[in-house]
């Protein structure tokens, strides 16, 4: 098993050019990374009709090591860059990587406009509720209560819950996965990728360099076990009272539905500007 | 549009931007409505599908510079346009494309600022923000336009340069340019050179991303196009992945300086008339070279022997055109609408001061000791 998975991970990656790679160890961008090739290994995608694009943070460094054609914008116009990409050259599968400082508070206006243009992109968003890169600032996704190098007497302010977010904004396909459920996140990302319109996963990452050691989750253990207990399937939250779901999160798919995407729309209106 | 070209047509300058930017192979546009720039958006939006080309309303300007870099960057000639406050949003991805080398034209139809200032009125207050709004050290092709055809014609010439040099390229326009209605004859497209940038002439496998070459300028291969490879607006090698290494930091910033100074003698475009006998002169840019004209033509009719240099290029500043009329003539007038912006860049060019530089651009810190060494050296 272990050996066959590498070689697919092999395949994709500028092993022999970019490692190691800047991540902590433990770190949950390495996971997402790993299931992200695993489900574009399994949609059977080549490397040259693949873009992923980054904003700034942790996982904008994720596009230098894959083999695609890989972009790392600025911080939170990543979605910006590849709608530009996209729509230039629409045969590409264009995909972006996100941290949830990066997607929903600089890039969060981006991010709305994204989902409802439905322009045929994923994005796939690492929420590890903190700012990593620059030393454990508070995030839009922090906890009410938690700390961080810039909420040392607790955060006042309150999470933006991403996946939900991207639902009411109006995207094709949203889900949320964890590092922890990694075979699902496979899945999740896969369908997400193949979605005609605009794509939200959501990943719940441990950050616990940054955010665990301020909030008594010390080591990536410790992290990982709080998303599998915190974590409850889209069909079992339907059971439960809002109490029960308090502080935890749902994880599958929060929506796929069908709609006319940009591109499709555009070509009409070619169509009938050139017949014009 | 080729059955309109060659017939007269009565434009204003927004519109003659347009057909500049689409005789020039521009096919993708993404911007935000702004006066006194939106009718440059609402052709677009009308004539880019049946081209083929793609018309988006971003979200905001920092979207629609991010579109026009991901459009170039998959190998569409792109433009975005806009005014002030537009362009103060535009800086940080304006800034991506100088550090990637992505190709794309900027049109800026400047208005009184700062902030929102008067947004029906000319200005010309944002040439130094052209040359240095984005941050850090960085090269950027400025022109300027002062009539309809200029729109034209300097549009073309914009994406001309954007794609030979692999630079931004800034069009100041303003609100008097923008919304001036005149009669212009547009060029045949057979007539109109079209310069394109050069894909690589190696197979993938040798591509090298930011390879130096004897222009400075690597050939770029558009995403999608089997030379994979990656762009970011890090400090990056010549393979095109992040470095902190002084000496590559150092080749690097040097290397995108150097691509525009090796072409100074053809980006540095300027326009002299009358100046062959000329006593005083002026030299102006944009809409203000209009008047300048015909100031020199009202002196000229007195005896006086004026004459006029207009500066299309405002950057990389056209320094040998500025210093022959400055050796030639006795007094200089540079009239702006602003509080003296291209002044200080004439007044730089002072000869009769030896001024050295001392330069580093590989990240590290300038010691006393070295400064030392150049004070004792010169």
């Amino acid at each position: 098993m272990s050996e066959k998975t590498n070689s697919v991970r092999h395949d994709y990656l500028r092993h022999d050019k970019k490692f190691p790679h800047v991540w902590c160890p433990g770190c949950g961008n390495g996971i997402v990374l790993g299931s992200l090739i695993r489900a574009i290994d399994k949609l059977g995608l080549g490397k040259d009709e693949l873009v992923l694009a980054s904003g700034i943070g942790c996982s904008g460094r994720m596009p230098v090591y894959v083999d695609f054609n890989t972009l790392h914008t600025t911080h939170g116009r990543a979605l910006t860059f590849a709608t530009g990409i996209k729509l230039a050259k629409p045969a590409l599968t264009v995909i972006t990587v996100m941290g949830d400082g990066d997607a929903t508070a600089i890039g969060g206006n981006h991010f709305i406009h994204a989902a409802r243009r439905n322009i045929d992109l994923t994005a796939i968003i690492i929420n590890n509720q903190i700012y990593g890169m620059t030393g454990g600032q508070y995030s839009p996704t922090t906890p009410y209560g938690s700390f961080a190098s810039t909420a040392a007497w607790g955060n006042i302010e309150h999470a933006f819950p991403i996946a939900e977010l991207a639902v009411t904004a109006g995207a094709s396909f949203v889900a949320r996965g964890t590092v922890y459920h990694a075979a699902m996140l496979d899945g999740l990302l896969a369908r997400g990728i193949a979605k005609k319109g605009f794509s939200v996963i959501e990943v719940m990452s441990n950050c616990h360099t940054q955010y665990g050691r301020r909030n008594q989750m010390n080591d990536p253990v410790t992290m990982m076990r709080h998303f599998k207990e915190k974590a409850v399937s889209v069909d079992r939250a339907a059971k439960m009272s809002a109490e029960e779901m308090n502080d935890r999160f749902t994880i599958g798919v929060l929506a796929d539905v069908d709609k006319p995407n940009y591109m499709e729309e555009y070509q009409k209106i070619r169509e009938r500007a050139q017949q014009h | 549009m080729s059955e309109k070209n060659g017939q007269r047509r009565l434009l204003q300058g927004n519109e003659a931007i347009v057909e500049g930017a689409l005789a020039a192979g521009c096919r993708f546009f993404a911007g935000y409505p702004i006066t006194p720039a939106s009718e440059i958006a609402e052709m677009m939006s009308l004539r880019l599908p049946a081209l083929n080309g793609t018309f988006i309303q971003m979200e905001d300007e920092i979207a629609g510079m991010g579109a026009i870099i991901g459009a170039s960057l998959a190998g569409v000639k792109s433009l975005t346009a806009t005014s002030g406050p537009g362009f103060s949003l535009m800086q940080e991805n304006l800034g991506f494309a100088c550090a990637a080398e992505v190709p794309c034209v900027v049109v800026n139809v400047m208005r009184v600022g700062p902030s929102t200032g008067l947004s029906t009125s000319p200005a010309q207050g944002d040439v130094m923000q052209a040359r240095w709004g984005t941050h850090g050290d960085h090269p950027v092709i400025v022109l300027a336009v002062s009539t309809v055809v200029d729109c034209f014609a300097t549009t073309v010439q914009a994406f001309n340069l954007a794609e030979k040099y692999r630079v931004p390229v800034i069009v100041l326009s303003d609100e008097i340019v923008a919304h001036t209605r005149e009669t212009v004859v547009l060029p045949d497209p057979a007539d109109i050179m079209v310069i394109d940038r050069i894909h690589p002439g190696v197979p993938p496998e040798w591509y090298i991303p930011y390879e130096d070459n004897s222009r400075g300028v690597p050939a770029m291969a558009a995403m999608g196009s089997g030379y994979r490879h990656h762009v970011t607006g890090l400090i990056h090698d010549v393979r095109g992945f992040p470095t902190e290494r002084p000496e590559e930091v150092d080749a690097f910033i040097r290397r995108l300086f150097r691509k525009i100074t090796n072409g100074f003698a053809e980006i540095q475009i300027t326009r002299s008339v009358m100046m062959e006998d000329a006593e005083i002169a002026v030299i102006a840019y944009g809409a203000v070279s209009r008047s300048a004209l015909r100031a020199v033509r009202l002196a000229r009719s007195r005896g006086i022997r004026a004459g006029l240099l207009q500066l299309i290029t405002l950057f990389p500043f056209p320094r040998k055109a500025v210093e022959g009329v400055l050796r030639q003539c006795r007094r200089v007038l540079v009239p702006e609408m602003n509080m003296g912006q291209m002044i200080r860049e004439v007044k730089r060019v002072n000869l009769a001061t030896e001024i050295v530089r001392h330069n580093r651009v590989d990240g590290q810190f300038i010691t006393p000791a070295e400064i030392y060494d150049h004070l004792l050296s010169m």
